[in-house]
């Protein structure tokens, strides 16, 4: 954690971490007296800050445009869904498998990284997107002549994670708390995303985020100054579809059944959005994006419909316009006056007090 | 105003680089062809020709930037051929650009670690779970950077954007980025160009520097009074060919050399001088 941690104010900072982990941990019993869908909401939420950090990794750090991430949460959801259901009648345990999807998801990430190395900008974001949609259509199709993914009817009946006889769907009573699966998953996934967000800070700040920075910043002096581009942009490609792999094998476990349907284009579009939304390049830009952007339809889906009940006595806009009117609006908001997104990268002062000492 | 004042290298010192026929060309354009010279260790070795002469694309050719059409480069005894630009880095030749190329959104400072990366090691791994080793190698990178600010005189802009810079100051961080890897030969293409006459001879001092700290510099430059005062041994190209090469003051004196840079019809009047 003590990547975590502002030097400069130890205290405070403890203090501080302390209450985001006291917040953490009750925030699920909070949402559970809402109702039990914020904390299915939450999770889902907190997927996305996984896959918009493992995105950012891709966008925001070595600066290449990846139209078609979503590609890899599909690898990662289907390696996980193959190996533990009954479609194949394999029952594999989930600390094996999110490791084999992270794998093959990373392996999928070098195929597309490869052919697109001296792409750049718009080609690198036409070809990453048309690999995002072979993906899906692949997944699509691939039930016949072997019936591999079972096509559009998607694999049901997908097992939960389970520790011996411990299941993360099962609901238990512990010291009078109500431990339902969602709020097991919960708990699981805020580990995860902590364990990720270190991940993500150390790479930043160290001899590999620098080299991603500089082939974002500029490629040619990057190579002349000893970067080996091709290595470095494929591991890029590499660690940020990791991350999407292990993404995808937690949603295809919470949610029990996936299909191609939950792969599509617009997902894509839609952690990109995060991504810029928040900053690019900046780690927490990427999550407050990411969290505002799960948040925020779910917010106007349980408001805006009864705010109008409640004022005209009927609905008059679905709450779907109200939500595509306020993207657009955002959309040209941030253009004018945050281009770089809430949170941009910020400039990384140096203390320097090892060298001034 | 010679250049016998600063520590020039005896002729015997060895060669470093070679250049051996160097060929290249875009299209219809020959911009190199059969270029031969060589860098002795410790020179500051001038490249110099009017636009278009090919100095530059000299430059690219050789960090690996593009493919040579002919000839080699041997660069302490060994070649150079079919090396990619960071293989070059690695070999111990850095660069500047004459449109300055720095990392503009990122600190002065982290611009210099970045020319560390070639000299040192740390993997994913190391980075992620930031072991000993790292944490060292991290503290040698933003120490090393640091005093590189220092000796290039940018250390007080350390923690400013990149493209926050004036100018000059631009021009030598570029130059403190690149001696971060180390280089055995230091290629500089313009480093004076929009400089005014102070910032040029503080350029000169710090280049002399390097030269005096043990790196060879070879320096592409239209500012012939730095030229002449500061190169050992000077190369002139026009139209991709080299029309001279040897010791500045007598290049300078070069019949051919005056009628390249003043155009044809001087050259009668040059050499009945």
């Amino acid at each position: 954690m003590h990547a975590l941690i502002d030097t400069k104010h130890p205290l405070i900072a403890k203090i501080g971490v302390v209450l985001i982990g006291v917040a953490l941990a009750v925030l699920p019993f909070a949402l559970a007296g809402i109702g039990t869908a914020w904390v299915r909401i939450t999770n889902l939420a907190v997927l996305y800050v996984l896959l918009s950090l493992g995105l950012n990794i891709v966008v925001g750090f070595a600066g290449l445009l990846d139209l078609g991430y979503i590609a890899f949460y599909a690898v990662g959801a289907y390696v996980y869904a193959l190996l533990a259901s009954p479609h194949f009648d394999l029952h594999w345990p989930f600390w094996a498998i999110l490791p084999i999807g992270a794998l093959v998801a990373c392996m999928f990430g070098v195929l597309l990284g490869t052919p697109t190395l001296k792409l750049r900008g718009d080609y690198l974001a036409i070809v990453t997107l048309g690999f995002g949609e072979i993906i899906r259509i692949f997944l699509n199709n691939l039930s016949q002549p072997i019936n591999i993914t079972n096509g559009p009817q998607g694999i049901t009946l997908i097992d939960p994670f389970r520790f011996g006889t411990f299941s993360f769907a099962k609901t238990e009573t512990v010291a009078g708390l109500t431990f339902t699966g969602p709020i097991k998953y919960y708990y699981l996934l805020v580990v995860v995303m902590l364990v990720v967000i270190v991940i993500n800070l150390r790479l930043q700040n160290s001899r590999i985020g620098r080299a991603w920075e500089a082939i974002r910043e500029d490629e040619i002096a990057a190579r002349s100054m000893g970067i080996n581009t091709r290595n470095m942009k494929l591991l890029a490609f590499a660690m940020g579809a990791s991350f999407g792999g292990v993404a995808g094998g937690m949603f295809s476990a919470i949610q029990g059944f996936i299909s191609p349907e939950s792969f599509v284009l617009v997902e894509s579009v839609n952690i990109l959005a995060m991504v810029v939304l928040g900053g690019m390049g900046n780690i927490w830009g990427v999550i407050l994006g990411a969290l505002l952007l799960s948040f925020v339809p779910e917010v106007l889906r349980y408001t805006v419909g009864p705010a109008q009940q409640a004022m005209f006595g009927r609905t008059l806009i679905d709450p779907e316009v109200i939500r595509m009117l306020l993207f657009g609006i955002t959309l040209v908001a941030m253009m004018l006056f945050r281009p770089a997104g809430i949170l941009p990268s910020a400039l990384r002062k140096r203390e320097l007090e090892t060298v001034r000492a | 105003m010679s250049a016998s004042q600063t520590s020039t290298p005896p002729p015997s010192a060895p060669d470093l680089l070679v250049g051996h026929g160097i060929a290249k060309r875009f299209g219809g354009v020959q911009a190199l062809s059969g270029v031969d010279f060589s860098i002795r260790q410790g020179e500051i070795y001038g490249l110099i020709g009017p636009n278009g002469a090919g100095k530059t694309s000299l430059f690219n050719v050789l960090t690996g930037i593009y493919p040579t059409d002919g000839g080699e480069f041997t660069f302490e005894g060994a070649t150079l051929s079919g090396l990619k630009p960071h293989e070059v880095a690695a070999r111990g030749i850095a660069r500047t650009f004459q449109n300055i190329r720095l990392f503009a959104n990122l600190s002065a400072l982290e611009n210099v670690m970045i020319g560390r990366h070639v000299r040192t090691h740390a993997s994913v791994f190391g980075a992620v779970f930031r072991n000993a080793r790292t944490r060292a190698e991290e503290r040698e990178i933003e120490k090393r950077g640091y005093a590189l600010l220092e000796y290039v005189g940018v250390a007080r802009r350390a923690n400013d954007l990149a493209r926050h810079l004036a100018y000059g100051d631009q021009r030598k961080l570029e130059i403190a980025r690149a001696l971060a890897t180390d280089p055995r030969l230091l290629a500089l293409d313009e480093p004076a160009a929009g400089m005014n006459a102070t910032e040029t001879a503080a350029l000169r001092a710090l280049l002399e520097n390097i030269r005096r700290d043990g790196t060879t510099i070879l320096l592409i430059e239209h500012d012939m009074k730095l030229v002449m005062n500061l190169c050992d041994r000077v190369l002139v190209l026009d139209y991709g060919k080299k029309i001279a090469e040897g010791p500045a003051a007598v290049v300078q004196k070069d019949p051919k050399v005056i009628a390249a840079y003043l155009g044809g019809d001087v050259e009668l009047d040059a050499a009945r001088v």
